[in-house]
């Protein structure tokens, strides 16, 4: 652990990454108190450059609203979306590759299936297809993230699991006989996790940038502040006012920067012997 | 006479952070014409190091600092890249312990031998050719045409390694470096290829460096011996005064470590049988689909042994022969197809897997990797109380016997806190043990245990075995393919040959006076079989 | 015929695959709010009575059993029959046709920019490990990574067509300009330099990264040292020994990636008002034209088979250790 922390404070990517994520939840926690009003509220006359009215140090977009209150709120929208997309992507992922990669034959053969199915289908029309048919508020729209996400997880976990189910040590426990679910989880899992848990930057990162998409194409939550959402309206303005656009696709390209550049630190600090090289 | 190379004080530093400072510390050796000098060494005795650092070819961070290599009149310790390029395969050439990895597999054999010709001389496409199935003839390869067109997974090990050293002559190279070539074969391949090497060796008054772990290969070729330790040269001298009258303190424990492959004196066997195999038997299916096109690979084909209270069965093999599926077989890692296992009178076979959990105490097993048998998340104490504790036993109990049990396979019951990277293997080996006699079983199936392990380590490891054995009146089964090291623990041996057993009986017998070709094939391929003999 | 039989064998096992897909889309719809015949009813302004509905949904077999109805829908998904779309006014599997063209171009564009930058970049990073090159690389790599493709279509927007007017900001080529031939070509090709760089910047991304690793990981092989130690100099090493060993995971990658780069080609071909499928998802969603968008997820699945059984020929083609 001390080895991990070293290796990983060491790297400068990692810190940076580190910091700026440090900084994105520090704005989605200050939001509150520093923007108390609706972020969504009108608050001064449209499309207000940056710098131009000390009240607006962001500018204000073409309805008139705050942009700078719309970024701090929406960092938390980005960051709750990013997060449990990606805990319901991780957890479903680590139960079918767990299920598929230890016991082989036909349930890895019906589990397969059903994550080549989902991998075939493309995530951002799958995507479109549950918002159509369940609608576009914020839970819905996080758990269908979460759902078109899950067999990247499924697959790694599941090769993990099948270089680790011939291990010897999986097998002595085998032999001193050791429940099949006690092996799954208390045996093989705590080995598997270390590069799911890097793989879950980069599902949170593609979470986040999924649910911008959505917005900007004004199919996720309209009664949010989403990051995706301001750049969709932006659009509108593109030509002369395109910092209104600007502005949030910075914040989103942040955000996703700092949350792969934490997930290679941690792939690194995992594994020294690759960072050398 | 001069001789061909000459290596003079070379020292080679490892990174920092290494467990120490130097790889190769003062090494001086020198390699005459026609001759083949073994370098013989442990893990860790920069044997490899030493041939790496000749060709100029070490690990990223490690480098030469000091010494020479003097090789037709140039130092290659200081020559630039472009030298070292043109006197690589072509001057000095070398040969790989691994010839799968060593070969690439996307490209066929014939091309990756002409290669050599297209890097250093300037002759034609058809020419090179016809050097090239010249060359496979010459190393015996079956049908050198068509292996010129396979790829390397379509040859065999033998043949692999045969196409490398068909390479590595191409240009007939002044010296030869082949850094443990037989080591990852079967025996009888190996003494095949042992024999290629003296046989194209003596022919062409190659210069050879032979670099090896195993006394035996050393017996069978070597001219002269260096014996190293800890990055230094401890002994070096002619092969049979170092075999025979070694002088270095080193030198002599580890000759003294190789089993010899004579059988010990027989001991009384039970006439009670613990374990009954009838007719075992498994197939594996692989590839096909809807039933068409598999193949079918019958890794186990109608076993009947027996194995007696208190006596130890060897399973001797090489790789491929059934004799690690038959192991799992008996603890029901792998279910059998057919056939029956019975245990003190219970029939294994035919429990279901919640029933053979909790028999599992009975039978136990002991595995051959030292660092994949042990969780590395867990400490080696409670490794070791796993097992008492899934059956029921008190978790303080069980962790204060595990302690017991350390102190019995001869660890440190202080050490149960650490995690197993903290061990050697030799000392992983012994958690192994420990964790498997915890469950007081009353047969010990040992796959392997000792292949992976040093031949100190080895000889140590066995000591331990044959004295538990005797102590708590273990039955063992007995699973390697190192023929010495079953001469050395069983009392009854069987040999397996493409899934089936094609000699048995007591070791004495067998090794003595076999009976199957096969076995007689086997016990002929041993290196250095009369140096083992008289040892 | 080794690679033939293969890829036989694995388009055979992606039948079971599609099937799992229909009956998935096919319950989907059932758990969506309205049928066919709602749709119907309130796109001709909501006048239709509750018995004409019944009739309606009687003759469209909507008053079948749930399995009688999965039936009916895979046998006219057998005969490509995708049904009618009655915001087009056509049938489902013409309007896809028509669009079909401009994305299969586009994904093609982009593939093969993000293919070859991205194989060239890598190996790139790679020679220079660590060093300035590498680190360059590496960083591009991630804020290519991190950069939201509709995003960074609207700045190139803004910057190439706005301000510097250098190529078109939208449109698949100049409406009513009656180019023919070359010339067509050459404007349907300035028509297509964003959006391909717009899709195909995170593949790019991706693509660099398997590249970079992979190279780093075949380097360590000891069929390298082998090459080595033959005298090769270390271009070639790379270029006969390490390069084909390090393509097979980013041709795998192809495969992997098509779902989602046709995924992607919805918000490219939305900021580029581009007629494609991408578009044709987008607006049946806004029009919530059921029929057409599980048309579309059909024909996509279907594409992404095809895409993959390519894959896997080139797959073999490259390792002939692949057998099947």
């Amino acid at each position: 652990m001390k080895a991990f922390l070293r290796g990983y404070l060491r790297s400068p990517p990692a810190m940076i990454g580190l910091l700026l994520l440090l900084a994105i939840v520090a704005m989605a926690i200050s939001a509150d108190w520093l923007f108390p009003r609706d972020p969504l509220a009108l608050a001064g006359r449209p499309l207000q450059w940056p710098q131009g009215n000390p009240r607006f140090p962001l500018g204000t977009d073409n309805s008139g609203r705050d942009i700078a209150a719309q970024i701090f709120h929406g960092a938390r929208i980005s960051l709750l979306i990013g997060v449990v997309a990606t805990a319901i992507a991780i957890l479903v992922g680590i139960v079918v590759g767990a299920l598929a990669g230890y016991h082989g034959g036909w349930v890895d053969d019906a589990l397969m299936r059903l994550t080549e199915a989902f991998q075939t289908l493309p995530n951002f029309l799958l995507l479109l297809v549950l918002v159509a048919v369940f609608g576009s508020d914020l839970s819905t729209v996080t758990i269908a993230i979460g759902a078109v996400s899950w067999p990247a997880p499924a697959r790694l976990t599941r090769a993990e699991f099948l270089t680790l189910r011939n291990r010897e040590f999986v097998q002595a426990c085998r032999t001193l006989g050791m429940s099949d679910a006690r092996i799954i989880f208390r045996e093989i899992l705590p080995n598997a996790l270390p590069p799911i848990i890097v793989y879950a930057s980069v599902v949170m990162a593609v979470a986040i940038l999924l649910e911008s998409a959505l917005a900007f194409l004004r199919l996720s939550d309209p009664n949010v502040a989403s990051w995706g959402n301001l750049i969709g309206l932006g659009r509108d303005v593109l030509r002369v006012q395109w910092y209104v656009s600007a502005i949030p696709g910075l914040a989103i390209l942040l955000t996703v920067l700092a949350v792969s550049l934490v997930g290679q630190g941690l792939n690194d600090a995992l594994n020294p012997r690759l960072r050398k090289r | 006479m001069s001789p061909v190379l000459a290596i003079q004080g070379l020292t080679v530093a490892l990174p920092a952070g290494a467990d120490r400072p130097h790889a190769l510390d003062r090494v001086s050796l020198d390699l005459n014409a026609g001759e083949i000098l073994c370098v013989v060494g442990e893990s860790g005795s920069g044997k490899s190091m030493t041939a790496g650092a000749v060709m100029r070819l070490l690990p990223p961070g490690v480098a030469i600092t000091g010494g020479s290599v003097i090789f037709e009149g140039q130092d290659l310790a200081t020559a630039d890249e472009a030298t070292m390029r043109h006197l690589r395969g072509a001057r000095i050439a070398m040969v790989f312990q691994e010839p799968m990895t060593a070969l690439n597999p996307l490209r066929r054999i014939g091309d990756q031998i002409g290669e050599m010709f297209r890097i250093h001389t300037a002759l034609s496409a058809t020419e090179i050719a016809a050097r090239v199935l010249d060359l496979l003839a010459e190393v015996h390869i079956p049908e050198p045409a068509q292996a010129a067109r396979a790829y390397p997974h379509e040859l065999s090990g033998g043949q692999r390694q045969r196409a490398m050293i068909a390479m590595a002559l191409a240009l007939d190279p002044k010296v030869l470096i082949a850094d443990e070539p037989t080591t990852a074969l079967d025996v009888t391949t190996q003494a095949q290829i042992l024999h290629l090497i003296k046989d194209l060796q003596r022919r062409k008054g190659t210069a050879v460096l032979f670099i090896t772990h195993d006394f035996g290969v050393v017996a069978e070729i070597a001219d002269r011996v260096a014996v190293m330790q800890h990055g230094m040269v401890v002994e070096e001298g002619p092969a049979a005064q170092v075999l025979n009258a070694p002088r270095h303190e080193y030198t002599r424990s580890l000759i003294a470590a190789v089993p010899p492959l004579t059988a010990r004196a027989p001991r009384p066997v039970s006439a009670e049988p613990i374990l009954v195999m009838r007719d075992v038997r498994k197939t594996y299916r692989t590839g096909g689909f809807l039933g068409r096109g598999g193949r079918v690979t019958h890794a186990v084909r109608g076993v009947t042994l027996t194995l007696p209270k208190g006596a130890t069965l060897g399973i001797v093999g090489e790789s491929g022969s059934g004799k690690s599926t038959l192991a799992r077989c008996l603890v029901r890692l792998i279910e059998p197809e057919g056939g029956s296992v019975s245990l003190g009178g219970l029939e294994l076979t035919g429990l279901t897997r919640a029933q053979m959990r909790r028999q599992a105490h009975r039978i136990q097993m002991v595995f051959q990797d030292p660092y994949g048998s042990l969780n590395p998340r867990r400490r080696a104490g409670e490794l070791v109380a796993q097992g008492p504790m899934i059956h029921g036993t008190p978790r303080a109990e069980a962790l204060r016997r595990a302690k017991e049990l350390f102190e019995l396979v001869g660890l440190d019951p202080a050490s149960t806190e650490r995690f197993p990277h903290e061990f050697s293997g030799g000392q992983r080996q012994r958690i192994g043990l420990a964790r498997a006699l915890a469950l007081e079983p009353e047969v010990l199936v040992a796959d392997e245990p000792v292949s992976a392990l040093d031949v100190s380590v080895q000889a140590q490891v066995l000591r331990l075995l044959a004295e538990l054995r005797e102590r708590l009146g273990l039955s063992l089964v007995f699973i390697t393919h190192d023929l010495r090291v079953a001469a050395q623990v069983c009392d009854l041996v069987a040999v397996m040959k493409d899934g089936e057993v094609v000699e048995h009986g007591p070791v004495a017998r067998v090794f003595e006076a076999p009976e199957h070709p096969y076995t007689q094939a086997l016990l002929a391929s041993v290196p250095g079989r009369d140096f083992a003999r008289k040892n | 015929m080794r690679v033939l039989a293969l890829a036989g064998r694995r388009l055979l096992s992606s039948v079971p695959t599609l099937l799992l897909i229909l009956v998935g889309i096919f319950l989907l719809l059932q758990l969506a709010p309205g049928d066919a015949v709602d749709a119907l009813i309130a796109q001709t302004g909501g006048g239709a009575d509750a018995a004409s509905a019944a009739a309606m949904r009687a003759e469209m077999g909507l008053d079948l059993s749930v399995p009688a109805q999965l039936a009916n829908y895979m046998w006219r998904l057998v005969r490509l029959d995708l049904g009618f779309s009655s915001i087009y006014g056509k049938p489902v599997s013409t309007v896809i046709f028509e669009r079909l063209p401009a994305t299969l171009l586009l994904m093609l564009a982009a593939l093969s920019f993000a293919f070859f930058f991205g194989l060239v970049l890598g190996v790139l990073a790679a020679r220079r490990v660590n060093g300035w090159p590498d680190t360059l690389i590496s960083t591009l790599g991630l804020i290519f990574y991190a950069t939201p493709s509709f995003w960074f279509g609207l700045m190139a927007i803004v910057l190439f067509s706005v301000h510097l007017q250098w190529l078109p900001a939208g449109g698949f080529e100049e409406i009513g300009s009656g180019f023919t031939g070359l010339r067509r070509t050459l404007d349907i090709a300035t028509h297509l330099v964003l959006p391909t760089l717009t899709l195909g910047l995170i593949f790019l991304a991706i693509y660099l990264r398997i590249m970079r690793a992979s190279m780093l990981e075949v380097l360590s092989l000891d069929f390298v040292r082998t090459a080595r130690a033959k005298g090769l100099d270390e271009t070639r090493v790379v270029v006969r020994h390490v390069l084909r060993n390090a393509l097979l995971p980013m041709v795998t990658l192809i495969g992997l990636q098509a779902g989602t780069m046709l995924g992607g080609s919805v918000v490219v071909e939305s900021v580029f008002s581009l007629p494609g499928l991408g578009r044709l998802a987008y607006e049946s969603v806004v029009q919530r034209d059921l029929n057409t968008l599980l048309g579309i997820v059909f024909v996509s699945a279907l594409l992404v088979i095809c895409v993959n059984f390519v894959v896997d020929l080139l797959y073999a083609r490259l390792d002939p250790r692949i057998t099947p």
